[in-house]
């Protein structure tokens, strides 16, 4: 029954991960990672770890996921251009990512970790589940908490920052609608001087030809 | 199952996020295949976890997804910017910081 499981749920993760690398649509390669996301909430039951199972089916897929979903629909889900700036870069990469996970697997096995040959040890029935994990979090991991709470701070006003309309900065905001909102603001005093600088320069090549006549 | 094959299967699913990071060109796909090797490093964490006995494995794999979070949610505001300002949306056409 584990095996079963194991291997439906390694070859949702795979073809999961494989759909999101061949897809050409980025929507596509969204659900492919949320099929990627809840094999892997399997496999995480399989290792007796619930509390990270249910997380990963939370917040990653649900919470992450509609974010990605969101900004595909927002910058809408074009296809790649065909055009290949390195020659070769669609065959040379596999073989580089072949090469990286023969490393990898050579590297796990090829150590001398007795213990990766069994299922390890035999566990209590409270192992990984959101007691033991937030006991551990609060008491021992205190400070890995705090700092991973100031680093969703800083990355929302992050995000507020870099995709807020109002960009600090010169020319920062030069969208077409932002110039037709600062033009309709600018009605009255600072309309004339705009006005009068677009017709002296407009007037610079207008007076030569007018000025003998 | 052995834990062997988690960790065969977590470097595998890595590889694949690599790939993925050396052939695309969408900044979007980019950071999905960044997601997908964020998740390959969990897997193997939570492995090893299992194969320890002891649960501070899956701690370290909660701070894991902590910082993916952080990362869509700074890189989905980059993208939302590139695209207001109507740069294209393509790695090798975004390389004016290249020396």
């Amino acid at each position: 029954m584990e095996e079963v499981l194991f291997f439906a749920a390694a070859i949702g993760a795979l073809g999961g991960a494989i759909g999101v690398v061949a897809m050409r649509n980025p929507f596509y390669s969204v659900l492919a990672l949320i099929v990627h996301l809840f094999s892997l909430a399997v496999l995480f039951l399989l290792l007796s770890s619930a509390f990270l199972a249910a997380a990963q089916v939370v917040v990653y897929a649900g919470a992450v996921m509609v974010l990605y979903v969101f900004v595909v629909a927002y910058v809408g889900g074009d296809q790649e251009s065909a055009w290949e700036p390195i020659p070769g870069q669609q065959f040379l990469a596999p073989l580089l990512g072949i090469a990286l996970f023969v490393e990898l697997a050579i590297a796990v096995l090829g150590s001398s970790l007795v213990a990766l040959g069994t299922e390890g040890p035999d566990v209590a029935p409270g192992f990984g589940d959101p007691a033991a994990i937030g006991t551990l979090l609060l008491e021992r991991f205190l400070v890995a908490f705090e700092a991973a709470s100031i680093l969703l701070l800083i990355a929302a006003v992050g995000a507020v920052v870099l995709a807020g309309r109002h960009t600090p900065g010169g020319d920062a905001g030069a969208s077409p609608e932002r110039f037709a909102r600062e033009e309709s603001d600018a009605s009255g005093a600072s309309s004339q001087p705009l006005q009068r600088r677009v017709a002296s320069e407009g007037e610079v090549p207008v007076a030569p030809p007018g000025g003998p006549a | 199952m052995s834990i062997e094959w988690y960790i065969v299967l977590s470097s595998l699913l890595f590889a694949t996020g690599a790939t993925g990071i050396l052939i695309r060109r969408s900044p979007v796909v980019i950071l999905l295949c960044l997601e997908l090797m964020l998740n390959a490093g969990n897997l193997a964490l939570i492995a090893f976890s299992r194969m320890v006995g002891n649960q501070e494995g899956q701690v370290f794999a909660l701070i894991v997804m902590v910082v993916a979070a952080c990362e869509v949610v700074i890189g989905m505001g980059l993208i939302v910017a590139i695209f207001r300002r109507k740069l294209p949306l393509d790695v090798d056409e975004l390389r004016e910081l290249r020396g």
